[in-house]
């Protein structure tokens, strides 16, 4: 309920109305001078505003933005539904075209199978990007949880989650590879996106610590705590948003990374099996005949560093919309 | 002001002392820092006590104390005869709308990533029925007008304002729950000198139209002289002297209160020529290992061996006792006397 | 003596920025000569430590440039000297004192290493030799057990320790001037007294020239010959110390000494100077402190004001001076 003393008492308006007026006339001044560009400004003061929907307002201008969105966009699509762009079928195969370059209808050529690179290479975006943004994602998310309590709490529950990390860390990619992955019957990719996220998160928790640790010896955080703020608050409010920046940078990088994982997965024989198709069996397979074939390892691995360069920019773009003081 | 009001907090033997652990798996105390070590001291309504103390005598920790954001080893912060040390969960949440607080550093305060109406209504989500909900963003203009911003500006983000005004923003935010007591930190330390007589005016204005009660903690004398009633001076953990601003800056009985003093350059050339300066040997010795009895003595030039082994109260000095003289407040020395009196000892300098 | 120790001669620098270009400094001149402490006084963004790393040859650059002016060392021109005579100048007979000595000393080094490293390059000493030269002068100024200390590392010392081992790499060569930025600002008063003590004894006994850039009142008060104060990258008033506190020429300094609480007596409220500095991109024409100032007319926003002079060694940058000067006694009392 509204009390009468909550109201601010006239008089404190006249004590301060000289301090007032000095003060919020050079800040205006100031505050164009700082400005300049099209920043929204008092055009649209009347509505209240947030980090979330400047960082929107300000993206939805960033050429980077736009364009790594449209790329991801089209390679979602496509991983979704193939068959809209290449309607061949990536299984069937001509031995007899064996590593024959490009020609009509065939486009980008054909691999040591025989089989279509240019059906393989939309038909293997599935895999690549389930196991890429998955792994990305889930990694980022178990990582960032992780290790953001352990830097928020701090104590035995740090202690122990970063020895944990540091086992994660020390376990060998091919022999790790080799005991988890072999016991797992079926094809899918899940199982291995799953051992990437078992890889994976222990670097991005690491990271997230850090940022973690440092944003919370703010004393904006501080001042939360002192307003009554619980621990949720503190988090989410105050510390994730401060903190976010270098675990984007890291989760991005490691996309592409993890996309090359699986492939080295597969070649070792406990990742994806045939007849699944991705980038990453056709990139370990061309691997050995670039020598007489280069178009073969030119296509996949084309559309794997496109994939990589549009989640980094996409990760640039929303790192910066999130911090105002690069506006 | 009305210096002799109710007491709005009751400090009482406040003790903080930080664990020093040593091993990586199993944790020992190997000592303690000894921020704060037993101070006690009143607030009364609608004063301005000042605390002064150099880097490292605990003022900070006392500050951050009396706001709730460490817990005390030992002692109790009453307010209005309730020790809120203990508190916790909604209890605390409720009296916290009551002692808030203004850090020092008005570039690390604010969130970088908050508008600076989400800072100031920060305080209304915490405790939604401060204000209801349609209310709040007219609240967070009129504070804005309050601390001399224009309330135009409420989307703004902090870097686009200068250091006095981000400060004006902290300030606006500590007041949004009308709190009975501010405990400010040194608010005006990190601000160039014109910026920091209007961010005091400002303070000073508040406190007259809210009826708020200050602590206000900072190392600059001359400050804290100007704006305080009540001054106490503290040096390592513990309250060397407490009294009005006439007691402690005109009659300092207590040894390192006359050093401080003496130290504190004044612009006045002319003065130059007239000050005794005490210049005191050293350094503050560590909190983790305090020198026994009075913690002054490894500086002072009056140091005895009963300084060594009794800790002096803090008290009237027996010599005063009763004289209503403007000597006759707590200090916490064994030789307590005015600077220059007969009895002080040796020679000053 | 008929040339200054050091003459700075209309110095302009400017700094590239995102907001476009910042004119830090805009035609600052100052002498100072052997013996005399002038303080260079003025609030951040006012260009006073610019001017230092200018003359000291420090400057970053880019995004900083000096695009007018002369610093003359003795007569020598420092700005068109080659690098190699400029740098065997500076530590030799030019020396610099910071704010933040723990970030200006060398972490992983120990003090006395860096303190014999002095001697080593500047004049040729035996390690040995250096390292007892670097042991006297820790016990010139006053670090208690020299002997023991000298393997230390810079953050094994307080605050005060430090910015005394500061002064010791200054003094190591008894320069002919010591320029010091904040030398005590970080420091507590009881620190602070003790360590602007030493440096005026050190300046007293080595008759050096020093420029004491501070923003305190009370240190200027303490220790200045002149007074040099700035705003907005101009030096708007010189004088002699005691006149300058005693009626000040240019309204920003009355603001400023108005301004400060003092410890000895108790007035309020205090008087504040309405505003914020300029941004350095966006100077005011005419007078830059015509916004803020409670004298200004027409004039003062459409003509920049030259450098009076105003009395003996007196300069103020106002179009009026005079009645500033005049109005010393009533000043309080009018607002």
């Amino acid at each position: 309920m509204p009390e009468p003393t909550d109201r601010i008492p006239p008089e404190a308006r006249d004590a301060v109305g000289s301090a007032a007026g000095g003060a919020a006339g050079l800040a205006t001044r100031e505050a164009e001078s700082l400005e300049g560009g099209p920043v929204p400004g008092t055009a649209r003061s009347a509505k209240a505003r947030s980090l979330w929907t400047d960082a929107w307002h300000d993206l939805r201008r960033n050429p980077v933005f736009v364009l790594s969105a449209l790329v991801i966009v089209f390679l979602l699509l496509i991983a979704v539904w193939p068959s809209l762009v290449a309607g061949g079928n990536p299984l069937q195969c001509d031995l007899a075209k064996s590593q024959e370059g490009p020609q009509a209808g065939h486009p980008f050529g054909f691999d040591a199978q025989g089989c279509d690179v240019f059906t393989r290479t939309v038909h293997g975006a599935r895999a690549s990007i389930t196991v890429g943004v998955c792994a990305t994602a889930g990694a980022a998310l178990l990582g960032s949880v992780l290790g953001g309590l352990a830097g928020y709490y701090g104590g035995w529950w740090d202690a122990v989650l970063s020895r944990l990390a540091d086992v994660f860390f020390g376990i060998p990619i091919i022999l790790g590879g080799l005991v988890f992955l072999s016991v797992v019957t079926g094809r899918s990719v899940w199982p291995v996106v799953g051992f990437i996220v078992l890889l994976g998160w222990p670097q991005i928790s690491r990271i997230a610590r850090g940022a973690v640790v440092a944003a919370k010896q703010h004393d904006y955080v501080q001042a939360a705590r002192a307003l009554g703020a619980g621990d949720a608050r503190l988090l989410l409010r105050h510390i994730a948003p401060n903190a976010v920046a270098p675990v984007i940078v890291v989760a991005t990088i490691a996309l592409g990374t993890y996309i090359a994982l699986e492939a080295t997965l597969s070649f070792i024989g406990v990742g994806l099996r045939p007849p699944t198709v991705s980038w990453g069996i056709d990139i370990s397979n061309a691997s050995t005949q670039i020598r007489n074939a280069p178009h073969m390892l030119l296509w996949p691995a084309g559309a794997l560093s496109l994939t990589v360069l549009a989640f980094i920019m996409l990760g640039d773009a929303v790192r910066d919309a999130l911090d105002p003081k690069l506006r | 002001m009305r210096p002799d009001g109710e007491a709005v907090l009751e400090v009482r033997g406040l003790v903080k002392h930080y664990p020093l652990t040593q091993g990586v798996l199993v944790r020992r105390q190997v000592g303690a820092v000894r921020a704060v070590d037993g101070v006690s001291f009143d607030l009364r309504r609608g004063e301005t006590l000042g605390v002064v103390g150099e880097s490292g005598c605990g003022k900070s920790t006392l500050g951050r104390l009396l706001v709730n954001l460490e817990r005390p080893t030992a002692g109790e912060i009453r307010y209005r005869g309730e020790d809120i040390t203990r508190l916790s969960g909604r209890a605390l949440k409720a009296v916290r709308r009551n002692i808030q607080m203004v850090f020092q550093d008005p570039y690390t305060s604010l969130n970088p990533r908050m508008t600076v109406g989400d800072i100031i209504g920060e305080p209304y989500e915490i405790h939604p029925e401060a204000a209801p909900k349609g209310s709040r963003r007219q609240k967070v203009r009129e504070l804005l007008e309050v601390v001399g911003l224009n309330p135009e500006h409420i989307n703004r983000y902090p870097h686009q304002f200068s250091g006095g005004q981000r400060q004006r923003i902290g300030i606006a935010r500590g007041l949004a729950l009308r709190p009975e007591v501010i405990v400010a930190d040194e608010p005006v330390s990190a601000l160039d000198v014109s910026v920091q007589a209007q961010v005091v005016n400002l303070l000073e204005r508040l406190q007259a139209a809210f009826d708020l009660s200050y602590v206000f903690i900072a190392h600059d004398l001359s400050v804290v002289r100007h704006i305080s009633d009540r001054v106490a001076v503290m040096y390592l953990g513990r309250l060397a002297e407490v009294g009005t601003d006439a007691q402690i800056y005109e009659h300092p009985t207590h040894p390192y209160t006359q050093a401080l003093l003496s130290a504190v350059p004044v612009p006045d050339p002319d003065a130059r020529a007239r000050r005794e300066r005490i210049l005191l040997l050293g350094d503050i010795p560590s909190p983790a290992n305090p020198p026994s009895g009075c913690r002054f003595r490894t500086r002072c030039w009056k140091a005895q061996r009963k300084c060594a082994e009794e800790v002096p109260p803090l008290v009237v000095p027996e010599r005063f006792r009763g004289t209503g003289g403007p000597a006759a407040h707590v200090s916490a020395c064994h030789f307590a006397a005015e600077p220059g009196a007969p009895g002080d000892g040796e020679d000053a300098t | 003596m008929n040339e200054a120790l050091l003459d700075v001669r209309d110095l302009h620098v400017e700094f590239r920025t995102r907001d476009g270009v910042a004119k830090a400094v805009n035609g600052v001149s100052c002498t100072v000569e052997a013996g005399e402490t002038l303080a260079v006084l003025g609030e951040s963004g006012s260009g006073k430590s610019v001017t230092a790393q200018a003359v000291m040859g420090i400057l970053d650059t880019p995004p900083g440039r000096i695009t007018a002016g002369e610093v003359l060392f003795r007569g020598q021109d420092l700005l068109t000297m080659g690098e190699e005579h400029r740098r065997r100048l500076r530590g030799d007979r030019l020396a610099m004192i910071f704010q933040d000595a723990l970030s200006a000393l060398n972490p992983v080094l120990t003090v006395g290493a860096q303190l014999a490293e002095m001697f080593e390059v500047h004049q040729g000493m035996t390690r040995r030799d250096a390292r007892t030269r670097a042991v006297q002068l820790m016990e010139r100024v006053r670090i208690p057990a020299a002997e023991e200390r000298v393997g230390d590392f810079p953050h094994q010392f307080s605050g005060g320790m430090r910015q005394r081992i500061m002064i010791a790499m200054a003094m190591a060569l008894e320069p002919d001037l010591i320029i010091a930025d904040e030398p005590t600002t970080a420091l507590d008063v009881t620190v602070q007294a003790q360590v602007m003590d030493l440096l005026a004894e050190l300046q007293r006994e080595f008759n050096m020239g020093l420029v004491l850039i501070t923003h305190d009142l009370g240190v200027v008060a303490d220790v200045a010959d002149k007074i040099a104060v700035m705003y907005a990258g101009r030096i708007v008033e010189t004088a002699p110390v005691r006149a300058l506190y005693a009626a000040p020429a240019h309204p920003y300094t009355r603001g400023l000494l108005d301004s400060v609480p003092r410890l000895d007596r108790k007035g309020r409220p205090l008087h504040a100077i309405k505003g914020l500095p300029p941004s350095l991109t966006d100077i005011p024409p005419g007078c830059p402190f015509n916004p803020r100032c409670p004298r200004a007319r027409d004039v003062c926003h459409t003509d920049r004001p030259p450098l009076y002079t105003v009395g003996p060694e007196r300069t103020s940058a106002c179009h009026f001076w005079q009645e500033t000067l005049e109005d010393r006694d009533d000043a309080g009392a009018r607002r």
